[in-house]
Formats: structure tokens, C-alpha cells, sequence
């Protein structure tokens, strides 16, 4: 299919799917009204809302928030992440100590952290953060541990036959098979750095989208939570879009075939 | 290294294995892979190994680089005993060993930057050994754009380029076509016409041994192989493989090895069956 044709089709499957919302909630169907509007709100009214927000600025200093959230959560997750998991993966006693603990960390649902962060760290940005890096961390760690533990021996054995010390072993051999690693698990530790901004903020906070979409659900204002969906959701594909040419850019010795984006 | 063995290296020969036994702990007891191998090399020299699928001839390779130590027997390189990897030694792997993260000239220059010289300066000489195999024009290619071909001789570079006294080479043609198998024989041979290094080449393609070769060694099958035949190659240098093969000589000398090999072939595959 071409690339217009496939355009095309995506952005018919957006009309059909908005004329739809439009009209079962407007007009009655066999003499009712499909979904009510109190509870789907409408097209036309999310528009408007969105419209607003932009127009007066007001979302901008709430993107602006779980931006900064998530890229804290992001930033600092991963630090935490490649530091430990190279650790473990060098330190195989250490791992060995500690891996019924990591798993039963990572078995925890993260959302029951929420509260106690919200206690220690306040309302502000802080105990979002430290929620994302919750999430981050365990997929980072978990990756880079995989990296370094999965060099190829025949690479490792030619490293070593080049003449390697052990520390450019870790620059030349070790370190770029975690980064690839790392780096292909790139969109899901994002994606969750974001979740674990919007989720703190929803479940507590003085701005943010979470913030702004928890508010609008407090006052039944129906139209206020889809529109804090539509703009969460254009966030997430803009951060998406600026990691995929990242990665790319990043990741051009790989072959094209071999991808792994979970 | 001391005075004592700098002498020594002179009249002794490049790699020298005796009595090696190498055995491998497993789930029941312990698997000898070779047993009392007794192997020379000379100074400039190339042997080939040729034997049975896993015979163990890898193995043998492994402990020549450092890469595994014998549970018993000797191992010297140029006289002195080895302890630890062999600094003297470029090992071309059997599978794909260049860093996939690095382009080719990356991969060539890195055993020169590990030594210390200077990122340019290494640059330089990479990209000379790169046109020397024949890929100048392929400096920036990751492997991955690399066909099978061209991924060895990139490999053969990156060990090249180091001048490692003794080269060790674990079936490197093996996943390549008939034809580039030829081509890449004549580019080993050229390089090391100009340049005599000790080679100790691995193989189960006798014909390749033959053609390559001073010296064919045959081990037998495994478990517990051993080396039963040793064969001087008396076929005049400078050669083409292609040629070789044609030369009656040739022939004579494959019918007498592969009746050994033979025997060693069959029960090597009646040992995998049953295992």
C-alpha cells in the first residue's frame, strides 16, 4: 500500500470513529439516545475544551510539569539502572544475594508506592518522579544485566585475543551491548516514565495532565477528562516519535531486520 | 620477555604442544577432548589441522591462544612456556567475532588503539589493511552490511594488522560459498607469502588443508583424540588454489590422507549416533 493510501485510511478510521461518538450522542436512535452525554460527553465539546486550554495557555505550564516528571523519572531511573545492573552482571555473587529481592520488588505493583511517596516526598514533583523511577529502574536494570551477560563469547574471546584490558573490555565490548540493549527497551522505559508521572499526579498533585484530568473527573466535567486523554495521548506519540529517530540514530549498526522494540 | 627465552626463540619452534590432555568437567564425570596431543609448529610455518567433526581441533587452538589451559602437558610459544593469553598470537574465529557496534575500519583499528597507538595513526594503518583485503571502499560499513566474504576479510585484517607472530585460524572460511572460499585461500595465502608467519589452520576440508598447507596434522575422532598422522606438503610455493588442485601430486597426497581420514571420519559419525 502506499504511504498516502495508508494515510488516507488512518485518518478515515479517525473521522468514522468521531462521527460515530457525534452522532450517537446527539441524535436518539429508535427513539433514544445511545450514550448520554453526561457520561461521553461529546466531539464538539472536548474540542472546545481543548481549544481553551490551548488558547488561554493554561495546559501548557501542566505539559510542561509531567514533562519534567518524566524526564527526571526518566533520567534518573536509568542512571540507576545501567550503575546496577552492570554491577550484578560483573558481581554474580552479588546478583545471587540479591535476586529474590529484585523480584519481589519488581513482583509489587507500583500504584501502592504511590501513597507512601506522596508522604515522604509532598505533593510536589518529587514523589512523581520517584514513582517513574520505580518503573524505569526495572526495566533498565533488567536489560542492561541481559546486555552484559549475553556478549557473544566468540566477541568477548576476539576482544580479549586484541589485546583488552579489562577496563576497555568494558568500554569497547560491554558498555555498547548494554547501550543496545538498553536502547531497544527505550520506548517502554519512556512510556512508563510518563505512566508513572500521570498516575503520581492523578493520585496527587497541584499540576500536571494526571492532575488536570483528575480534577476534571471530581467535578463530572466529562468533556475536561477526555480532553486530558486526547492531549496525554498526543503527548506520548510526540515523545514516542522523538525517541524512535533517537534510537535510529543511535542504533545504526544494527541490522534492520533484527528489531527488538518490545 | 627475559634474554633467556629471547634466545631461546630462535631455534624453537613457534607453538609447541606435548603430551596435552585437555578434559572437560560434565554431568557424569569428566570428558576428555584431547588426549596426549603432540603438536610442532615451526617459525613461519603452516600446518593445518584436519579432522571429524568435533575431534576437538578447536580445542587444540584454544589452548595454543591462552584461551583454555590444558589439565596437563606442556604449552610453548617461541620456546616459553605460556601462562595466561597468547600476546603473540592473532586468532581468527570460526564464527563472527568483529564488534557489531563498530564500522569496519573501527574494527580493524581497535587492536591497534588497545596497544596504545593513536586513534589517527591507527586510522591510517586500518584503512591500508582494509585496502590491502580488498574493502577500501568499504571503511564505514557496520558488519551487518557486510556480506559473509567480506565480514572474514575484515576479520583477517583486524588480526593482521596487530603483525602477531603466529596466526591461528579456526575454520575461517567454513560458512562461506565454494568460490569465495577459493578467493579468500589465495588472499591468505598472499599475505602470507609477503610476511611468513607461523599458521596454525583448523579445518574438516581436507583439499583446503592440502592446497594451504606445509604441513597436514590429522586427529582422530573424538572423545579423547589424538593425532595420528602427519603429513609434509611438498607442493612448490607460490600457489593457486584453483591450480593446486589440478597438479597430480596433489592427488596423490589427498588419496593417501583421506584413506586415513577416512577411517576417523566414519567412526566420528557412528560416535555421534550413538551419543
Amino acid at each position: 500500500m502506499s504511504r498516502l493510501g495508508l494515510l488516507a485510511l488512518q485518518i478515515m478510521v479517525a473521522i468514522v470513529a468521531v462521527v460515530l461518538w457525534y452522532v450517537l450522542t446527539t441524535y436518539a436512535v429508535f427513539g433514544r439516545i445511545l450514550l448520554p452525554p453526561f457520561f461521553f460527553s461529546n466531539p464538539l465539546d472536548v474540542a472546545k475544551q481543548i481549544y481553551v486550554w490551548f488558547a488561554t495557555g493554561v495546559i501548557w505550564k501542566h505539559l510542561w510539569v509531567t514533562l519534567i516528571e518524566a524526564i527526571l523519572a526518566f533520567v534518573i531511573g536509568s542512571i540507576g539502572g545501567v550503575l546496577v545492573g552492570f554491577w550484578f552482571a560483573r558481581q554474580p555473587r552479588t546478583a545471587a544475594v540479591f535476586d529474590p529481592y529484585v523480584k519481589a520488588v519488581n513482583a509489587l505493583p507500583r500504584v501502592v508506592l504511590a501513597p507512601i511517596f506522596t508522604l515522604w516526598l509532598g505533593l510536589g514533583i518529587w514523589s512523581k518522579v520517584a514513582l517513574g523511577v520505580t518503573l524505569v529502574f526495572f526495566i533498565v536494570f533488567f536489560n542492561v544485566y541481559q546486555g552484559v551477560k549475553e556478549v557473544s563469547p566468540t566477541v568477548l574471546a576476539n576482544a580479549r585475543m586484541l589485546g583488552m584490558s579489562e577496563r576497555q573490555l568494558m568500554r569497547h565490548v560491554y558498555w555498547p551491548s548494554a547501550l543496545s540493549w538498553m536502547f531497544s527497551s527505550l520506548h517502554t522505559s519512556v512510556g512508563f516514565a510518563v505512566v508513572g508521572a500521570v498516575v503520581g499526579e492523578y493520585l496527587g498533585a497541584a499540576a500536571g495532565l494526571g492532575y488536570l484530568i483528575q480534577q476534571a473527573e471530581g467535578v463530572f466535567d466529562v468533556a475536561g477528562v477526555f480532553a486530558g486523554m486526547f492531549v496525554l495521548a498526543a503527548f506520548v506519540i510526540v515523545i514516542d516519535t522523538i525517541v524512535s529517530f533517537v534510537e535510529k540514530r543511535l542504533l545504526v549498526w544494527r541490522p534492520a531486520t533484527a528489531d527488538t522494540r518490545p | 620477555m627475559a634474554d633467556g627465552t629471547a634466545v631461546a626463540s630462535r631455534n624453537a619452534g613457534a607453538v609447541a604442544l606435548a603430551d596435552v590432555v585437555v578434559s572437560f568437567r560434565v554431568a557424569v564425570g569428566n570428558y576428555t577432548a584431547v588426549d596426549r596431543a603432540t603438536l610442532n609448529v615451526g617459525d613461519g610455518e603452516f600446518v593445518a589441522i584436519v579432522g571429524p567433526t568435533g575431534c576437538g581441533k578447536s580445542t587444540l587452538l584454544n589452548i595454543a591462544a591462552g584461551l583454555l589451559a590444558p589439565v596437563s602437558g606442556s604449552v610453548k610459544i617461541f620456546g616459553a612456556s605460556l601462562a595466561g593469553l597468547n600476546r603473540q598470537a592473532g586468532y581468527l574465529f570460526q564464527s563472527d567475532a568483529l564488534f557489531p557496534w563498530k564500522t569496519a575500519i573501527e574494527n580493524v583499528a581497535i587492536g591497534l588503539e588497545t596497544a596504545g597507538t593513536s586513534r589517527d595513526d591507527a586510522r591510517t594503518r586500518a584503512q591500508d589493511w582494509l585496502t590491502r583485503v580488498g574493502l577500501g571502499g568499504f571503511a564505514d560499513r557496520y558488519p551487518h552490511m557486510l556480506s559473509g566474504g567480506q565480514r572474514k576479510r575484515v576479520g583477517l585484517a583486524q588480526v593482521l594488522i596487530r603483525d602477531p607472530k603466529i596466526l591461528l585460524m579456526d575454520e575461517p572460511f567454513g560458512p562461506l560459498d565454494a568460490q569465495t572460499r577459493q578467493i579468500m585461500g589465495n588472499l591468505l595465502l598472499d599475505l602470507w607469502t609477503a610476511d611468513r608467519k607461523a599458521v596454525l589452520f583448523v579445518t574438516h576440508d581436507l583439499e583446503e588443508a592440502i592446497a594451504l598447507s606445509d604441513r597436514v596434522v590429522i586427529m582422530s575422532a573424538g572423545p579423547a583424540a589424538r593425532i595420528i598422522g602427519d603429513w609434509r606438503i611438498p607442493l612448490s610455493r607460490p600457489r593457486d588454489i584453483s591450480e593446486v588442485k589440478l597438479d597430480p601430486a596433489f592427488h596423490e597426497l589427498h588419496r593417501d590422507i583421506w584413506h586415513k581420514l577416512k577411517a576417523e571420519v566414519v567412526k566420528g559419525y557412528a560416535q555421534a549416533e550413538v551419543a
